[in-house]
């Protein structure tokens, strides 16, 4: 009789940190710490700027301020518009579509749109819709009788229309890929066969049998995006309402505020703000509520919804238009950088030049090294992290057991607040901005990405590889660095493509941390928007959007290159 | 000190799996050097759980109890990466990212020291098999016989104390299973090494040779 024993092969070093203790250090300090940030100096208490007393009065101050409900308002609705939408959108198109070849043609336009940073698509959207843009262009004078642009107020509508619109052709992409991901651990197609035998229409089927459960996990990815929307700085201020501009905007107005005393009421509002998304995700959970009563009378209804067709081609056609309006409209970016003389109507431009990059290059140049620069760090130091995560402690088994959902951490608190946070604990420790606290703040955001994109490759290699090399009597570090990494290098370099990315198109982390000192491609490209020179735009935009593409480029060249004897290794 | 390590025999002692509270087999043997015992059972019996005890790397879903000794050494709470458990699956696994001599001086020893030495070794290990001058080659670009002989002379040169065979001949055509059966069993007889071979297939069983213990079937309480 021996004593029951459990053997896990090939693991290493002892279990006191588990996974979520380490990433808890790693990504909840410092959100947690940057929270706390804004909470004293919203009470009034901060030594470095003076502030030793308690008081309400920057609440007061923020009452005070011109049409504060309002903005308040405006990024809330905003941002439960694009969630509701992306939501309807990615579900019905799921639901419609998951297992027919549609899908994957759909899949390969939107995937791409993943890549392209959030100002860039902001003003590729922006050059196509405004009254000057290249829609009324394309039929002016001819359809509308314009012959100098119309007073519309698009995009900076006052509901925020333009921006709803811009952060959905993001987080539709988002989150389809998120489903995508987790449609595999569901029976697709045992529950179509089923559904479709009793006589459920493709639609109704889907949500009856699979929704629930396929929303179960993508359910944080909903709330990342609600959250993001609401908080959103740099769409907003390049597509959304202007006097008064979204809350958050106006917060990070006053971040910049010369005044240093405009601290105390940045925090006070930061702390609105957290107020504003708890509650967007208690109404959130009141449509979650909603939705599940109304699929159960559905369910129990027994009606068989057969006559699906339109909101299915709806749905796929929202989802190519997202991937076609972003795509025209970079093009678009790139004709204007190009452009001479190019009067209203007139669809195209009647001369071309290289004026505007030739004077814009020498300015861009020092932003374009940071950006690059920090892109590299960031995603590099992610990789690294994420590998040793995961040698620790194994993929995550079922994809979605409760191990990484800390993940998310950063990604469900309002940038605006905690980073904010962050830069007044940095001015109060004397930490002056600087490559090195910009890194470490781009870290936290790029971590969760890389980590993601790696551990799906990392869970489903061939476990038999490493075991065939313990018993070659490879240590488990040998093995890591002489087996499953090599045999992961393609999904490696992807992984770091995506925390470049990442890095590249971060805008408020950058623009509160570097406090003017650092810019990167993404400040500058915002704070031109105001100006409102499109040639420039065009090339600031244009540079931004192909960084990442260039990233996912080499990505899926150099394993070609690496292993070109290699057979197996390059596809 | 190798030869006298590959020579001790195998022994299981009361190994018993368990999967949620259910026994899946239980298994006592000692397998002397150049022996093949064989584990007949269908898919599910457990079969493969016991490869996977014995080799180091069973799932924590499994429970086990039970001992595994290599002559008098007990090995059972030995890492997988010091135990020397020679291991053949259905498939050649060989590494796609190195040639397919690389695949072997990657298994040879690290006492063998010298890259030349390695590379000399490497290079005898697949002329011994018909496959000289193919060191430098693609695995992927070899056929499926010929990567099973890699997969065996890898497995070979790593000097291992033990073979665990996880129908390593399944997956390949009915001409080419013959032989790789006769190479395979002839190679372990003649390095003197106890083997533990697990299959479904009674052909299997019989070319091996030795005892057969057939699992599954029966419930066990």
């Amino acid at each position: 009789m021996g004593r029951p024993i459990r053997i896990k092969a090939l693991q290493t070093g002892s279990h006191g940190l588990t996974t979520n203790t380490l990433l808890a250090l790693l990504l909840g300090l410092p959100i947690l710490a940057g929270v706390a940030g804004i909470i004293l100096p919203a009470f009034g208490y901060l030594p470095a700027l003076g502030g030793l007393r308690f008081t309400l009065s920057h609440f007061a101050e923020l009452a005070g301020q011109p049409h504060i409900l309002r903005s308040s308002l405006t990024g809330l609705t905003t941002g439960l518009a694009t969630t509701c939408a992306a939501v309807a959108i990615t579900g019905t198109f799921v639901a419609g579509f998951a297992g027919m070849p549609a899908f994957s043609r759909i899949q390969h336009l939107v995937s791409p749109l993943l890549a392209v940073p959030h100002a860039a698509a902001a003003f590729a959207l922006a050059f196509l819709v405004a009254p000057s843009g290249f829609l009324v262009r394309l039929v002016s004078p001819e359809l509308t009788g314009f012959t100098r642009p119309p007073q519309w107020l698009i995009p900076n509508d006052p509901v925020g229309l333009s921006m709803v619109a811009g952060l959905i052709t993001k987080e539709v992409p988002f989150l389809f890929l998120i489903a995508l991901a987790a449609l595999p651990q569901l029976p697709l197609r045992q529950s179509r066969q089923l559904t479709a035998a009793l006589g459920y229409g493709r639609l109704s089927g889907f949500l009856i049998s699979l929704w629930p459960a396929l929303y179960r996990r993508i359910r944080l990815a909903v709330f990342a995006v609600l959250v993001y929307s609401v908080s959103v700085v740099d769409v907003a201020i390049i597509l959304g309402p202007q006097l008064p501009a979204t809350l958050p905007v106006r917060i990070a107005q006053w971040t910049a505020d010369h005044d240093l005393g405009a601290r105390f009421l940045a925090s006070a509002a930061a702390l609105l703000q957290l107020a504003v998304v708890l509650a967007a995700v208690v109404i959130w959970l009141l449509i979650e509520r909603l939705g599940r009563f109304g699929l159960a009378r559905l369910t129990y209804s027994g009606r068989r919804l057969r006559n699906d067709g339109v909101p299915r081609l709806v749905s796929a056609f929202v989802m190519a238009a997202c991937a076609a309006l972003i795509f025209l409209g970079i093009a678009i970016l790139g004709v204007w950088s190009i452009a001479g003389l190019w009067p209203f109507p007139n669809a195209l431009p009647a001369k071309l030049t290289s004026q505007t990059w030739l004077r814009t290059l020498p300015q861009l140049w020092p932003a374009l090294q940071t950006t690059i620069a920090l892109a590299l760090t960031a995603a590099a130091l992610a990789l690294l992290s994420a590998i040793l995560l995961l040698h620790r402690n194994g993929a995550d088994r079922g994809g979605n057991g409760p191990r990484y959902r800390l993940l998310y951490l950063p990604l469900l608190l309002p940038e605006i607040s905690f980073v904010f946070g962050l830069q007044i604990l940095f001015v109060s420790g004397g930490i002056k901005p600087a490559f090195g606290s910009v890194l470490a703040v781009h870290f936290l955001f790029v971590l969760p990405y890389v980590l993601l994109s790696l551990s799906a490759p990392w869970r489903e290699l061939d476990p038999r590889f490493e075991r065939i090399a313990a018993g070659f009597g490879r240590s488990a570090l040998q093995i890591l660095l002489t087996v499953r990494l090599p045999l992961l290098f393609r999904a490696c370099l992807t992984a770091f493509a995506v925390g470049f990315s990442v890095s590249v198109s971060l805008y408020l982390p950058t623009l509160l941390i570097g406090a003017g000192r650092l810019t990167t491609i993404a400040t500058e490209a915002v704070a031109l928007s105001s100006g409102g020179d499109r040639r420039v735009i065009g090339v600031y935009a244009l540079v931004q959007a192909s960084l990442p593409f260039l990233a996912f480029l080499i990505a899926s060249l150099a394993p070609q290159l690496l292993f070109r004897n290699r057979r197996a290794m390059r596809t | 000190m190798q030869q006298i390590a590959k020579t001790r025999p195998l022994t299981l002692a009361d190994v018993t799996i368990r999967l949620a509270e259910r026994t899946l087999l239980a298994v006592s043997a000692t397998v002397m050097p150049g022996e093949v015992l064989t584990i007949m059972g269908p898919s599910g019996s457990g079969k493969s759980a016991l490869l996977a005890f014995a080799g180091g790397f069973l799932d924590p879903a499994f429970d086990a109890s039970g001992r595994l000794l290599i002559g008098k050494v007990d090995v059972t709470d030995i890492p997988a990466n010091r135990r020397h458990a020679g291991i053949l699956f259905q498939d050649p696994l060989l590494f796609p990212h190195l040639s397919v001599g690389g695949n072997i001086v990657f298994a040879i020893p690290p006492s063998i020291k010298g890259h030349n030495a390695r590379r000399a070794l490497a290079g005898q290990a697949l002329d011994e098999v018909g496959l000289a001058g193919f060191f430098d080659r693609d695995p992927e670009t070899l056929s499926g016989g010929q990567k099973a002989r890699v997969a065996l002379q890898r497995v070979l040169v790593s000097a291992p104390h033990f073979l665990l065979l996880d129908e390593p001949f399944s997956k390949l055509d009915a001409a080419l299973r013959q032989q790789m059966r006769e190479l395979v069993f002839s190679r372990a007889k003649a390095a003197g090494l106890p083997a533990i071979l697990v299959t479904h297939d009674s052909a299997d069983a019989e070319a091996a040779g030795g005892r057969v213990i057939e699992i599954g079937g029966e419930e066990k309480a």
